[in-house]
């Protein structure tokens, strides 16, 4: 009755969400007197891999097929669901990332599994519940929801849990096959294409971002808002009316209707804060607001705030980083 | 083609959202509800090829009580052909898939268009568990679609790219900008929308694997600390040594 955990890694590495989700399983693990396995998925090394042991995982589960190495929904679910059976997890822990959601949801009707996405805490088992705390009304509350199957599955909101560190812990990484077919592939994507990233932190991943809204009058001026990126290594973000425009892409439009964050650090520059945008960042741990109008509602909304000039302060904020490093 | 459009029925995005006061449940009270909005980029996309394909059906499909039809007459009225509402709460994102892919199967429809995500309860997860349980493809979260003949390409969104996702039908996609502008009602629409076949069907199961215990708001924030624009570079400090995030 183990627990598993799926981990994705790219480039090499582990991402940092998926330490994140090794951290909560084997946690869940420790609370139900069992251990923590993780299956890893996407280009790893071995010694990345067995590093897991900081996060308390007793064992990694490493398939080397080539193909694995892009997302393959068909071929991942097969991967996990083998790797369950093969270990009788009963809990399955995953990011809630796109990769997560994918095969989270497929998993959860082959395995006939309770499924919650959005989870920010570590579960209460009391009085022979299982029950997590999930994210709902885009951000704008949270809901205690029972799994009530024999298996659940769990999606582990980023920045939501602190990944554990035991320096110097390994994890035994065994070679494993899911003994998957050309069939398994059938959904392969033909082409992946990457954002150029040159220098830039991507925003899913990112723990401080920077973002601008109408208030920065137009693409012209977003140098402003990269230098302080750069300086604080920061993503870029925007408001919805912005990536409308055109005036960034549309993969940095936040919100309720764009992609959700929640960074430690999150400055909104020229945005208003409306109910919308703020659905989106709310969960980051720690907002500035620098707008020239003190009525702004994200003000509100905010933990520091700069009642002034975009392009006054800017420069002087990226000046002061500068400074500090 | 005919295609199967899944609409869920969601509190406006202006909603301030409060519960009932033992916190179990969502408070209705002079709450606006409509088309969830990333269904609009589902809806709006089928009526296009299927318009682009010059024949063809959309049938639009709500899992949801009677209060519920007012948004659905909406997407007729935007240009669905009908309708089907399986009379039931939304328990669940499990019980909500279990109905979609019975009245898929039923249907024999070739795209079934969903939204990225229902913004009440985010989620994202009913497109996989149709797939599944129809044992076909799900390409979520999509950011294009086009079809040539049964095969349909799609953008298909990841963390810091995308990818090129070819699939053929019957497939599942959950749609999401820049997929196309999503359409408003017209008067001709709006008219023709009141005569156009709207059959309410019962659930085929009850079964729901997942249960709300209790709803919660956040922590209110503690208050704003305004630093003057003059020392604009002591934020700086105050994110290092007092928030310590930098
Ligand atoms: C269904 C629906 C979904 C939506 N989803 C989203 C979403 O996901 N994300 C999102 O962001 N929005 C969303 N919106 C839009 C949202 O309602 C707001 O219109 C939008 O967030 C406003 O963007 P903004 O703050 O950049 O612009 P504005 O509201 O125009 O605000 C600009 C701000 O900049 C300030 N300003 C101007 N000049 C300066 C200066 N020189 N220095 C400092 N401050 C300055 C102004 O005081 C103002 O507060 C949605 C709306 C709807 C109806
Ligand atoms: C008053 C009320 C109370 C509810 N209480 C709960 C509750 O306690 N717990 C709970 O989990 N759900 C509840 N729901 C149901 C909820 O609205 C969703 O229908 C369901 O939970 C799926 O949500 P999701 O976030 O998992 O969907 P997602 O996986 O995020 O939705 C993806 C897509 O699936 C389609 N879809 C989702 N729901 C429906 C639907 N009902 N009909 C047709 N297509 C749909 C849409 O295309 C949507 O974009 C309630 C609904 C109402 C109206």
């Amino acid at each position: 009755m183990s627990v598993l955990v799926v981990v994705e890694c790219d480039g090499g590495e582990v991402k940092k969400s998926s330490l994140e989700v090794a951290s909560y399983a084997s946690q869940v693990a420790q609370m139900l007197g069992s251990t923590a396995t993780a299956v890893a998925v996407g280009e790893a090394t071995e010694a990345n891999l067995a590093k897991l042991g900081e996060q308390g995982i007793s064992k990694v589960l490493y398939d080397s097929e080539p193909r694995l190495k892009d997302f393959v929904n068909g071929a991942y679910t097969k991967l996990i669901a083998v790797a369950a059976s093969k270990e009788e997890a009963k809990v399955i822990v995953l990011a809630n990332s796109n990769i997560g959601a994918a095969v989270g949801s497929r998993l959860s009707i082959r395995l006939e599994a309770s499924l919650a996405t959005n989870v920010v805490e570590l579960p209460k088992t009391d009085g022979g519940k299982f029950v997590v705390k999930r994210g709902a009304f885009s951000g704008k509350a949270f809901a205690d929801v029972e799994l009530a199957s024999d298996r659940k599955i769990i999606a582990v909101k980023k920045n939501s849990i602190e990944a554990l560190h035991e320096a110097g812990k390994t994890a035994p990484v065994e070679s494993f096959s899911a003994q998957l077919t050309d069939a398994d592939f059938a959904d392969a994507p033909k082409e992946v294409i990457m954002q150029d990233q040159a220098g830039g932190v991507l925003l899913p991943e990112a723990d401080l971002v920077v973002s601008g809204g109408r208030g920065m009058k137009g693409p012209e001026n977003w140098n402003l808002i990269e230098d302080l990126a750069k300086a604080l290594g920061a993503a870029t973000a925007c408001s919805k009316p912005v990536s409308d425009v055109d005036w960034r892409p549309h993969h940095e439009h936040v919100g309720q209707t764009g992609i959700t964050v929640s960074p430690n650090l999150y400055i909104a520059c020229g945005i208003s804060g409306a109910i919308q945008h703020l659905a989106g960042v709310n969960s980051s741990k720690v907002i500035v607001v620098i707008n020239k109008d003190p009525e702004a509602p994200f003000f509100k909304a905010a933990d520091y705030g700069i009642v002034g000039d975009v392009f006054d302060v800017l420069p002087k904020l990226t000046a002061a980083v500068k400074e500090l490093n | 083609m005919k295609f199967l459009v899944c609409i869920s029925n969601v509190p406006d995005t202006t909603t301030k959202i409060t519960f009932t006061p033992d916190n179990k449940e969502f408070n209705k009270a002079g709450v606006q509800f409509v088309i969830n909005p990333w269904d609009e980029y589902a809806l709006t996309r089928a009526i296009e090829l299927k318009e682009a394909q010059g024949g063809g059906t959309v049938t639009v499909l709500n899992v949801g009580e009677a209060d519920t039809e007012p948004n659905i007459r909406k997407a007729l009225a935007i240009g669905a052909d009908d309708a089907i509402r399986v009379n039931a709460h939304p328990k669940d994102a499990f019980f909500v898939a279990k109905q979609i892919a019975a009245v898929a199967k039923e249907g024999g429809y070739d795209a079934i268009l969903m939204g990225k995500e229902s913004i009440d309860y985010n989620g994202f997860q009913v497109h996989g568990m149709v797939g599944e349980l129809l044992g076909i493809p799900t390409v979520a979260p999509a950011m294009k679609l086009d079809m040539s003949g049964n095969t349909a390409t799609l953008e298909r969104e990841i963390e810091g790219g995308k990818e090129i996702v070819e699939v053929n039908t019957p497939f599942v996609a959950s749609c999401q900008q820049p997929m196309c502008e999503p359409r408003i009602p017209n008067m001709r629409g709006i008219m023709t929308a009141r005569t156009k076949p709207l059959k309410v069907v019962e659930p085929t199961t009850d079964a729901a694997r997942t249960e709300v215990e209790t709803f919660a708001l956040p922590p209110a924030k503690q208050g704003v600390k305004l630093i003057a624009a003059e020392n604009a570079g002591e934020l700086i400090k105050l994110l290092r040594n007092e928030a310590k995030v930098i």
